[in-house]
């Protein structure tokens, strides 16, 4: 029989983020209890924290478990209820742990290269206990920083170089200064966690993994400032990480760190939660206001900024939760270890969101200034499929734009992303390979910003609405001479003229393909051709006598009986009986229906 | 030194100004106009439109004139050939969302819309595309709702909500489907509506029309004759809007000291009485049961003498007079005189302490 | 019968400021979707007109002014989930739930089909949510098994 004393510091851990739950890991923990009860181990089978995508951000390989004994630990992947039997069996009752579910290499490479600071914690704290975030020095920051007078605390932001993670990357330390010089009496401080961007989960990885890392930074960002009340506007879509700052936040407050004189020193500081309710442009900092207010989320032009004019007319400065979470760091470790992290004007880690046609899925942490070759090759483990090839990444979302395969020795900092036309946005990264259209792309993108435009001012509201319709029809095949000149002369017009960062930045995914794939553009109005054979209307269904092994799946898959093949013949389609849905082109796996 | 203590330059003239003020005051005050689609003195700004970007010196990119505050040393061109050619499409867009049936729209030749197709040259659309096709919404007897003309420049929402405070209307929806409607689209009633028409005196558009007017002229045909209105002592002024000989309509101009161009339900529509069938035109005297037409003499004749009777009878504490609220101050004034000072009582008041 | 839901929802907001939305958030919850009978209650009580309660649902994506399906199945059209083809999943849900064109509820009421911008958990692309319970990595396969999974 086991000995109960011998596993004493046994822990198995299991992700509970959105991606792990969708894999079953709700199923795995039972498993495990009903295992581990059955032969009378004890054991924390502990919900491991954290973010949507799974406690490492590898949700691609879901479930994780971490198997902890002696201080040692096996990640198992792709774990379901029927393993689980062996894994305690064999590794927890005999010692020696299941080999060939272990985690493979791929999941050492994907963390190996990465640089965690903000990620550090998550996966490994719970989330719903503030001892443990103590444990690890949590709250050391806010309390040097309320040691300190508000202006030493703004000069080490500011040297520090942090600048904001939630897309326009404006120098933190300065925005600050400007509300701080404000002789209001009551201010705000506004946590942003509305992130919208379709393709970005890092906000919410970090407030579902480690909440009190964003309190803690508004408590120091509050003071700075000069302001009593913090908001923390969060998306409605993500209830757990709703539910976790609850948590936090009453443990904060029972704690003394957040209410009347937080800390002892005579600085009060309250946090209210606010739920969206389903609108991207509410990300935008006015809009966002607006929102708050109970209103329609209606962006108004700056001047006057929200530092001068803000929540209720008054001084407000609003930042993204991973500038917030940055901070605790920044002032326990000081500006300069800080700024020496990343280049010369892009300072510290920056988390993305790594998805779309690679192998490693998931979120990853990594110093400003890495090569988009790194991210992609080393810990992205190289595209999805051997057989395709690298086309472009999107970054910044819809209100970026892509960077071609040709271009992946580009260092990843707000400058370089912008001189090609893109952005560093809040932090998705798209990698797309060749069986992408990017004319497609464009108008997935537009598609997205049309729906979210708020319709206050003609060039977002009219201007991207147009802009998707001629997009439409160029994949349809009905694109005409002069549609890419109209489409760059609104692009640019919509850009320049819109009243929010919106309108200003939705061409840029439109700009930046017609810049670097003109050529597919072209392909789709003259020759009425996809290359990528994405759009429906440009295919031709004909079927590849080279490429078709026969196998038939086209066949079956017809609902219109225009597929001719038996077996061991190569497929034909009948044009009579085509109806052009497309059914067989989704059924090839070899990409023989042209 | 006055208290302008801000100096900029816009198109090089040099203008002195306060802090608070906007662009586009400033470049009113100098007689440099920007074109402007979703302001309106009386409302807040808004920054809409877009139409009145300007380029501000060092700002890479234009800004509104109606929202942004002037700046000191703010060096400000209105027109250059980019912010031409984003005003032209700007338009355009405008145009590629609207029936485009001037010759037949009850706005022709006071439309804002029209007006700037014409400055910018802008001669139909090159987009072409999803257009709105709204049914027309008149289910009230005052107010003429064609959605599909709207241009969202949401004045008539926010003059209704800034100004009436009355809230009958707000915008809807969003992106390209957004536009100014009621709670649930309900049609507007006394219930949830003023029938004050500010609405349709702010739209730049066709969008909101005065329905009691359609049909009955074009804007450059009306002769504007300034009047005070007669059915409060507030004293709005009014333009009536006369064409041949008869009042088809009632605005009122910006410049109006005491109202600004607003104008409540009774001033705005209720100008039926001016040609009515029915209007007593002469003073009435009863004899018997019946009334009999007179001349304004031997009215007057008729209440001299009884008050003279009454005076002499009872004395003065037993005459009085009720003045209207429709008086005007003056004319109130003029009432309180002549009671203390012919009928010498102090019994006077007017209807509006009710 | 609406009136006692109402009032709980007016007692917790206690008339402070800026609360439109999270009454409507509450409203949704009670009943379901936003009810005309619900705006004009608080519209009298709290005099904000009904028209700022109806712009104010009618910006929000969250807020429905119909009543919905009894099973909601919400497929995520984000980046990922579109690269990786969520749109024919969505289409031969429509087909298999015979939801007519332009329509979001199938004729009986049982089924509510909509898409979002992104659920956020893009790794496992395409993402489909059954009365909140994820699918990850769909297929168009894989629609009659989700559908059984409801019924
Ligand atoms: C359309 C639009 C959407 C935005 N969405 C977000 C968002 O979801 N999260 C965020 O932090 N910032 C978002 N931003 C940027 C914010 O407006 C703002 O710049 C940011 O929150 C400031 O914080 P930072 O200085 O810490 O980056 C958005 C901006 C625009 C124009
Ligand atoms: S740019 Fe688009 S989102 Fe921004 S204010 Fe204009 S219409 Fe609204
Ligand atoms: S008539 Fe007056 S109250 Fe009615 S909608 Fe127009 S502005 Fe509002
Ligand atoms: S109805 Fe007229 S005033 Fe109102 S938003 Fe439309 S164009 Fe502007
Ligand atoms: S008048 Fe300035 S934006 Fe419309």
């Amino acid at each position: 029989m086991v000995n109960d004393n011998s596993l004493k510091d046994l822990v198995i851990r299991v992700c509970v983020g959105t991606g792990g739950l969708a894999a079953g890991s709700q199923e795995v923990i039972d498993e495990f209890n009903k295992a581990l009860a059955a032969r009378k181990v004890r054991a924390a089978v502990r919900k491991k924290c954290v973010g949507k995508t799974g406690c490492r951000g590898f949700c691609a390989k879901d479930v994780l478990v971490d198997v902890v004994r002696n201080g040692k630990t096996f990640t198992y992947q792709l774990v379901s209820p029927d393993k689980v039997n062996r894994i305690v069996e064999e590794h927890i009752i005999s010692g020696n742990p299941v080999d060939e579910w272990l985690v493979g290499p791929d999941y050492h490479a994907f963390h190996d290269r990465q640089t965690k600071i903000l990620l550090k914690q998550c996966g490994q704290i719970d989330p719903e206990d503030i001892t443990a975030y103590i444990a690890i020095g949590g709250y050391e920051g806010a309390k040097k920083a309320l040691s300190l007078d508000p202006f030493e605390v703004i000069d080490v932001v500011r040297t520090s170089g942090l600048r904001g993670r939630g897309g326009a990357g404006f120098l933190t330390g300065l925005k600050w200064e400007f509300c701080h010089k404000s002789r209001e009496k009551t201010k705000y401080i506004i946590c942003n966690a509305d992130e919208g961007d379709p393709g970005a989960f890092m906000d919410r990885s970090i407030i579902e993994g480690n909440p009190h890392s964003v309190i803690e930074g508004m408590i120091i960002g509050g003071y700075a400032v000069g302001a009593n009340y913090g908001y923390i506007y969060i998306r409605a879509e993500y209830p757990l990480a709703i539910q976790r700052l609850r948590t936090a936040i009453r443990e904060a407050e029972k704690k003394g760190f957040l209410g009347k004189n937080v800390f002892k020193s005579g600085f009060d500081f309250d946090i209210r939660i606010k739920e969206g309710a389903g609108a991207f442009i509410c990300g935008e900092e006015t809009a966002l206001i607006a929102s708050i207010e109970g209103e329609r989320g209606l962006p108004r032009p700056k001047p006057p900024f929200p530092v001068v004019r803000g929540l209720w007319g008054k001084p407000t400065v609003i930042n993204n939760v991973e500038t917030l979470s940055n901070l605790p760091s920044i002032l326990t470790k000081g500006a300069s270890w800080f700024s020496s992290i990343g280049t010369a004007k892009s300072k510290g880690t920056k988390v993305f969101a790594l998805t779309g046609k690679i192998k490693n899925t998931g979120l990853i942490e990594v110093p400003m200034g890495i090569s988009l070759k790194e991210i992609i090759y080393d810990i992205g483990g190289g595209m999805e499929k051997t057989n395709r090839r690298l086309k472009a990444v999107q970054t910044g979302g819809p209100s970026g734009g892509c960077i071609p395969a040709s271009h992946i020795d580009m260092p990843v900092d707000y400058e370089s992303l912008i001189s090609i036309g893109s952005m560093m946005g809040s932090g998705g990264m798209v990698v797309m390979d060749d069986t992408t259209c990017m004319v497609d792309m464009a108008r997935f993108f537009l598609t997205f910003t049309g729906n979210e435009s708020c319709g206050k001012c003609i060039p977002c509201r009219v201007g991207t609405k147009r802009m998707l319709e001629i997009l439409t029809r160029i994949t349809e095949g009905r694109g005409k001479e002069g549609d890419i000149d109209l489409l760059m002369e609104l692009g640019t017009d919509i850009k320049l003229s819109s009243l929010c960062g919106l309108g200003q930045s939705a061409p840029n995914p439109v700009l930046s393909t017609i810049n670097f794939f003109r050529d597919e553009y072209e392909a789709h109005i003259k020759d009425g051709i996809c290359p990528a054979r994405v759009c429906k209307s440009l295919r031709r269904y004909t079927v590849s006598a080279e490429l078709c092994r026969m196998c038939g799946k086209c066949f079956r898959a017809c609902p219109s009986g225009a597929v001719i093949w038996e077996k061991k013949q190569k497929a034909v389609i009948d044009k009579e009986k085509c109806i052009k849905c497309g059914a067989c082109y989704d059924a090839c796996p070899f990409g023989s229906i042209l | 030194m006055s208290d302008r203590k801000l100096k900029i330059t816009i198109n090089g003239i040099e203008a002195a100004c306060e802090k608070d003020e906007t662009i586009l005051q400033v470049a009113r005050r100098v007689g440099v106009r920007i074109p402007t689609l979703c302001h309106d003195d009386r409302l807040e700004p808004y920054g809409g439109c877009r139409l009145c970007i300007v380029h501000v010196r060092g700002v890479p990119r234009p800004l509104s004139a109606c929202t942004t505050p002037v700046a000191d040393n703010m060096a400000v061109t209105t027109e250059t050939n980019t912010i031409r050619r984003i005003r032209k499409n700007l338009i355009e867009l405008l145009l590629s969302n609207h029936p485009n049936d001037c010759m037949r729209c009850e706005k022709t030749g006071d439309c804002a819309l029209q007006d700037l197709s014409y400055e910018y040259g802008v001669d139909g659309s090159r987009f072409e595309g999803e257009k709105w096709n709204l049914p027309v919404r008149e289910a009230n007897p005052f107010i003429r709702y064609e959605p599909n003309k709207c241009i969202l420049c949401g004045r008539c929402v926010r003059i209704c909500n800034e100004v009436v405070m009355a809230g009958t209307i707000d915008l809807t929806g969003r992106g390209f489907h957004a536009m100014p409607d009621t709670a649930f689209g309900k049609p507007r009633t006394l219930e949830n509506c003023e029938f004050c028409g500010q609405c349709v005196s702010t739209c730049p558009t066709g969008a909101l029309t005065d329905k009691k007017s359609i049909g009955k002229g074009r804007a450059y045909e009306m002769k504007k004759v300034r009047t005070t209105c007669g059915y409060c002592g507030t004293g709005c002024n009014l333009d009536l809007n006369v064409k041949d000989g008869r009042v088809v309509k009632v605005t009122s101009a910006y410049d109006a000291p005491v109202n600004h161009g607003n104008l409540c339900i009774k001033g705005r529509y209720g100008y039926d009485f001016i040609h009515s069938f029915e209007r007593i035109k002469s003073p009435l005297i009863r004899k018997g049961m019946k009334f009999v037409t007179a001349s304004w003499d031997e009215a007057l004749e008729v209440v001299a003498s009884r008050f003279k009777a009454l005076l002499k009878k009872y004395g003065p504490d037993a005459v009085g007079a009720f003045s209207s609220s429709r008086c005007t101050n003056e004319e109130n004034f003029l009432l309180a005189k002549w009671v203390r000072t012919s009928l010498r009582s102090n019994n006077v008041d007017n209807c509006a302490r009710v | 019968m609406i009136e006692k839901k109402c009032r709980e929802i007016l007692d917790k907001y206690h008339r402070e400021k800026g609360n439109v939305i999270s009454i409507l958030q509450d409203m949704q919850e009670s009943f379901g979707y936003i009810r005309e009978d619900a705006v004009n209650w608080f519209s009298e009580r709290l005099n904000i007109p009904a028209s700022n309660f109806y712009g104010v649902a009618t910006f929000y994506a969250q807020f429905y002014l119909r009543p919905r399906g009894e099973n909601i199945i919400t497929g995520c059209c984000g980046t990922a989930c579109h690269v990786k083809g969520s749109a024919p999943i969505i289409n031969r849900l429509r087909e298999h739930l015979a939801i007519p064109e332009g329509e979001d509820t199938s004729r009986d009421g049982k089924f509510t089909i909509e898409s979002v911008a992104c659920v956020g958990a893009c790794s496992i692309a395409p993402v489909f949510i059954v009365n909140k319970k994820v699918f990850g990595k769909m297929t168009v396969d894989r629609v009659p098994e989700m559908i059984k999974e409801i019924s």
